[in-house]
């Protein structure tokens, strides 16, 4: 048990860096659907997007000599903007090729066309990174800045990575909160996710404030997508799609459609996953390890699904037919 | 820019209607039966030519294609039913194991066509018939090739005393059978809890479902030793050549190596048909107008008396007992398996093809199936060696205004082969965005009733 308790603030801190990652990619889904009443199922590689665009930055700074001239604040600040910025467009992109002409069509119509779009755009960016560094297994450079721990107290180190996580989250998180409640085009998004129709009737332009809400949702989505290459530092094409299942059960466990819900499924998903990983190999004698904890992430989307769809906190869900 | 788009659709339109006229024109004249003999004769000759195409160039992709090919030909050909499956079977049974033989990788191709065109007719039944979006369909796949791998290979001796295993050869056709039993029951277990769930919500959870199945084969190796992990399972059984002794009667040397490819081409090809024939059976049968009826409207289906939930249970039951047998069938011909055949890819390439030739349509599904893997296994793959070629020749070319490229400046790294997602994503969104009833959409047998797609009749209602 020495071991037990000797690894647990490490695990907590952990788990924490995970949910925000998490809540971070849910807004995503669960803006998108609170909105469209649609899974956005191509949001993961939207994520994949903000991390190649933070890599190709990084790498292509380290290549002309100024990754270690330049302040690491302004180059941390400049990867994130530039991974958001890019991501929100690719958001917007995706929804005005592949969603909004099947808006008025039935429910699996757009799932399918956004599975699709997932695929596309997986093998998209492993085609342009195979055509241009020859690899599409990329590696964030390491920056000396992100490397050291913080000590709290004496059996505690935090990386600072994992601090700087954990507050960008809670920076945009915030900063999201803010937009949604207190600003008009906020009021606008919460208009048309409540009656699209009604609202457009009250002279709210319906289709952009749409394009906006895939901008934002993306944007979150990218600076996750950032915030993952620097905490793991490998990236490829194919490492949105855990992540994105993983997210959307965060939404779901939340209640989709609920943006704190999202936040709270997040970090609650997060703090599940890294006790799984770290303590089911000591609970069970070493029967079952850390690999089982996938299983323990998808297990609990079912159980949600089939016994709360509507999560821990939201209210509605509308039955309806497919 | 909208005008431009309307004049090219009337255009397409034009191109249909006399296309249509001209397939009347064709219809009446078989009447009078030159037409027929004609078509028949150019039929053959279709035939003949491509087949000798490919004995003269066994290792082209293009005259294997067209001879593939001749397949659509004879479903298009308006000529009596009887005709056409009497060339089918011709080209099914006689000319391809023997094009099988002049060169081997055909009849792998044709193998793994009978497979998809299996699966893609399980998943089908699930999404084309019920409109019930199954993201999970290989786990299905993959329980029944696990069923057979444990059974058939020393595995089961890790978890089971007495040294029983491998079974014997024949205890395959004994497992074909359980499979489908086994798949069915599990496809069962599956949707007891969720086929109250909406549409979207079902799809991620089968999706869930697959992935948890996936993780968990991926992970069996211990504590107990079932399934062997990502190392996989080999050597495992294959079906027994009972039909060796007649052969050696006939004077025929047995030659295992060489006849095992044909015997799985033919397991196939008599497991495909049986699948089509049931599907074509259920279709038309009360139970398969019930799912229709889900499909079209729950709430009126229900209301007209219709068990909603048996028969969605029932749907998803067949269709992965399909699936499972079909992966018995797989653990045999592959003799050795591990988790990386069964991912969500696999799951999303089966749904492209009854996305692709149209969903609740069985001669769609067997289009789609044909169409996609053929692309994937023949199309990519030439692609990928051509441009390896290129890579190797060396040769520098010289475009106007662009300047010169060096093609062994292709990187490496790129190779079409590999692109399959691709493919699929594009099938996919493409297909959603133009075409959401496919290529061979299902014949709607309406009074009077619109004939179009099944998806596309009923809007969303908000």
């Amino acid at each position: 048990m020495d071991l037990a308790l000797s690894i647990f603030f490490q695990v907590l801190v952990d788990g924490i860096v995970l949910g925000f990652m998490y809540a971070l990619i849910a807004l995503g889904y669960t803006m998108v659907y609170g909105v469209l009443e649609f899974i956005n199922f191509a949001h993961s590689e939207i994520f994949v997007v903000g991390a190649f665009v933070g890599v190709e930055i990084l790498l292509g700074l380290e290549a002309s000599g100024s990754l270690a001239a330049i302040h690491p604040a302004f180059v941390l600040l400049l990867v994130l903007l530039a991974g958001m910025v890019v991501s929100g467009l690719a958001a917007m992109g995706l929804e005005r090729v592949a969603y909004r002409p099947l808006r008025r069509a039935p429910r699996l119509v757009p799932l399918i066309s956004a599975i699709g779009a997932s695929f596309f755009l997986q093998d998209f960016i492993r085609l342009v990174e195979s055509l241009w560094r020859n690899s599409f297994y990329l590696t964030y450079p390491s920056l000396p800045a992100l490397e050291k721990n913080l000590a709290f107290g004496a059996a505690v180190d935090v990386p600072v990575k994992s601090v700087l996580v954990i507050a960008t989250a809670l920076v945009m998180l915030l900063a999201l909160y803010l937009f949604v409640n207190r600003t008009k085009i906020g009021l606008a998004i919460r208009a048309v996710a409540q009656d699209p129709d009604t609202a457009s009737l009250m002279g709210i332009p319906v289709n952009r404030t749409i394009a906006l809400t895939f901008f934002v949702g993306g944007a979150m989505g990218g600076a996750a997508g950032v915030l993952f290459g620097l905490h793991y530092s490998l990236i490829s094409p194919y490492s949105g799609f855990v992540p994105g299942l993983k997210a959307f059960t965060a939404a779901v466990l939340g209640g989709i459609g609920n943006i704190p819900g999202a936040v709270l499924g997040g970090i609650v998903l997060g703090l599940m996953e890294a006790f799984a990983a770290s303590y089911l190999s000591i609970l069970t004698g070493g029967a079952f390890g850390a690999e089982y904890k996938d299983v323990f992430a998808f297990a609990a989307l079912i159980l949600i699904l089939i016994f709360r769809p509507k999560g821990l906190l939201g209210e509605k869900v509308r039955e309806e037919g497919v | 820019m909208k005008k431009q788009k309307g004049n090219k659709q009337f255009w397409i339109l034009d191109c249909r209607f006399w296309i249509k006229s001209k397939i009347k024109n064709l219809k009446s004249k078989i009447g009078s039966g030159t037409a027929g003999w004609f078509l028949s004769i150019g039929l053959i000759g279709y035939i003949g030519l491509t087949c000798a195409l490919v004995l003269y160039f066994p290792q082209s992709v293009l005259a294997f294609l067209l001879f593939e090919a001749s397949l659509l030909l004879i479903y298009y050909v308006p000529l009596s039913r009887r005709t056409k499956l009497a060339f089918a079977a011709i080209v099914l049974i006689a000319l391809m194991p023997v094009l099988g033989v002049v060169n081997g990788y055909y009849l792998e191709v044709a193998i793994q066509v009978g497979i998809f065109v299996a699966l893609a007719l399980g998943l089908n039944i699930v999404v084309g018939f019920v409109g019930l979006l199954n993201l999970g369909f290989v786990a299905f796949y993959a329980i029944g090739a696990y069923l057979w791998a444990i059974f058939g290979s020393p595995q089961a001796n890790q978890f089971l005393p007495g040294g029983y295993f491998p079974l014997a050869p024949a205890w395959f056709f004994a497992f074909l059978l359980l499979s489908i039993v086994i798949g069915a029951l599990t496809g069962a277990l599956l949707g007891l809890p969720v086929l109250r769930l909406r549409g979207d919500y079902l799809a991620i959870v089968t999706l869930g479902f697959a992935e948890v199945v996936r993780a968990l084969v991926n992970n069996l190796d211990k504590p107990i030793n079932l399934t062997n992990g990502p190392r996989g399972i080999t050597p495992i059984q294959r079906p027994p050549l009972f039909f060796g002794s007649l052969l050696e009667t006939f004077g025929l040397q047995l030659d295992a190596a060489a006849l095992y490819p044909l015997y799985f081409y033919f397991l196939v090809l008599v497991m495909a048909l049986v699948v089509i024939l049931v599907t074509r059976r259920l279709e038309n049968s009360p139970v398969g107008r019930a799912w229709k009826a889900v499909r079209e409207d729950e709430i009126a289906a229900a209301a007209m008396g219709i068990p909603v939930v048996r028969m969605k249970l029932l749907a998803f039951a067949v269709g992965a007992s399909f699936a499972s047998a079909i992966g018995v069938l797989f653990a045999a011909k592959q003799v050795f398996i591990n988790p990386e055949s069964f991912t969500f890819m696999e799951s999303i390439g089966v749904l492209a093809m009854v996305i692709l030739g149209g969903m609740g349509s069985v001669p769609g599904a067997i289009l789609g199936a044909t169409a996609v893997t053929i692309l994937n296994l023949q199309l990519l793959k030439g692609l990928s060696l051509w441009l390896n070629a290129l890579r190797q020749s060396g040769i520098v070319i010289f475009l106007p205004l662009l300047g010169s490229y060096d093609l062994t400046q292709i990187p490496a790294q790129f190779e079409p082969a590999k692109y399959e997602r691709m493919i699929f994503g594009l099938i996919l969104m493409l297909m959603m965005i133009f075409r959401p009833q496919g290529i061979l959409p299902p014949r709607r047998q309406s009074r009077g009733g619109s004939t179009g797609s099944p998806s596309r009749g009923k809007s969303r209602e908000n």
